[in-house]
């Protein structure tokens, strides 16, 4: 395993008392929270921060630590034969050092009894796609699980989890029992994926709702037209009304992502109107008769003002 | 080992009792009666004592869990916190929605 210097992580010196251990994990609790900050990296470093914290703040736990020497961080390394024993807290014989991580070296100190399982938290992102239709995540996590003795090691762990259609950005769900394993009669914990959508080439999903660029021509802007739109079941046709201006949305209702319940959100077609980049020589002709005998005024409500 | 599993979603069509919601939040029932009583917690309904909440409540109240443990906070504090991510996740949402109806590049 690769040795983890927890007195790096919070900042403070190998001798520092446990009132400047705590003033050091406030500050840094404060900065990289995962419910409190935004900061890339946060949740990482945060989750550093608060494995030092738990094993430097009580005493048993530090002495322990302690007692492994300090190492250079990220050194590959092995506790000494007896250190399990003489610090293990449980009584437990001999530790396997196999398939552990350094945290987990620590995180059952002190235990006495039945002890529920970890709850685990894992992001998951589903295309627009697959919110739609629903899908099968199949995910492999690594959890720490503990024997009879309290003996731990990292397993890895296969969840297969159907999601039904309808989730929407933010869609939490929770799967007992999935997380980590209880010890000594405590009850498994729970695995919560937290839903988030992929970004989509042609939708941009807000709830079950679905907003879809749609460009015209000026042409087809203004005379109206009969249009093929892309949804997420197929095609359906569209009338454009004349005299459609950009930014006006026209609803396609229940063409959105559907819901858990019943019912779907709703398509919107947000108008653009989109001009050549270039003209040929008839559609510049055309056009600039287009502006001479044309009496439409875009700017009517700018006269009067700001004189 | 795969196995096909159960998944709740936590949404406002599940309902779940204070019981659960002490059994998987980690918070006590006084804490939880607390945050109901000072607003920051939802009660779907308080009919002959029996709180009930939305499912959606989960995921709330597993937040001030882990804000008791990882910052000390009391239920005062919780319930303040509580109520300022509650409204950034307000405008997060309402910012998300706006920009979606923004064309995109």
């Amino acid at each position: 395993m690769k040795y983890t210097d927890y007195y790096a992580a919070l900042g403070v010196e190998r001798g520092a008392s446990a009132d400047e251990i705590k003033k050091a994990y406030r500050r840094l609790a404060q900065k990289y929270h995962p419910d409190v900050s935004k900061e890339p990296g946060a949740e990482t470093k945060f989750k550093e921060v608060a494995e030092a914290y738990q094993t430097l703040k009580d005493p048993e736990k530090r002495a322990a630590y302690d007692a492994l020497g300090s190492r250079p961080q990220g050194e590959e390394f092995r506790p000494p034969p007896d250190w399990a024993r003489q610090h293990g807290g449980n009584g437990s014989e001999q530790f396997s050092f196999d398939d552990v991580d350094f945290a987990d070296l620590f995180s059952r100190f002190g235990a006495r009894g039945a002890m529920p399982g970890r709850d685990f938290e894992v992001p998951v992102e589903i295309s627009i796609e697959d919110a739609f239709r629903g899908t099968t995540l199949s995910l492999s996590l690594s959890m720490p699980e503990y024997d009879a003795n309290g003996r731990v090691r990292r397993v890895p762990h296969a969840v297969k989890a159907r999601i039904a259609a309808g989730a929407v950005d933010g869609q939490r769900l929770r799967l007992p029992g999935k997380g980590g394993k209880g010890f000594q009669g405590g009850r498994d914990g729970d695995l919560y994926l937290d839903i988030s959508l992929k970004p989509h080439q042609l939708y941009r999903a807000t709830g079950h709702d679905l907003y879809l660029d749609l460009p015209l021509s000026p042409s087809e802007a203004a005379l109206g037209a009969s249009l093929e739109i892309p949804t997420l079941a197929g095609p359906v046709s569209l009338k454009v009304p004349a005299g459609t201006s950009s930014g006006r949305k026209l609803r396609l209702s229940g063409r959105g992502l559907p819901k858990p319940r019943g019912g779907a959100g709703d398509l919107f077609a947000v108008a653009q109107i989109v001009v050549p980049a270039g003209l040929s020589e008839q559609e510049r002709e055309l056009y600039q008769r287009l502006a001479e005998s044309g009496s439409f005024e875009p700017r009517r409500h700018f006269r009067g003002e700001g004189a | 080992m795969t196995v096909e599993t159960e998944v709740l979603w936590l949404d406002e069509h599940r309902v779940v009792s204070l019981r659960e919601l002490v059994e998987i939040s980690g918070l006590r029932e006084a804490e939880l009666l607390e945050l109901v009583h000072s607003g920051a917690l939802p009660v779907r309904d308080a009919a002959r004592g029996e709180y009930s909440f939305s499912a959606r409540v989960v995921t709330v109240a597993r937040t001030a869990c882990r804000l008791r443990d990882d910052f000390e906070l009391d239920t005062r504090g919780m319930g303040v916190a509580l109520k300022l991510l509650e409204r950034v996740r307000d405008l997060e949402e309402e910012i998300a929605r706006l920009r979606a109806q923004l064309p995109g590049s």
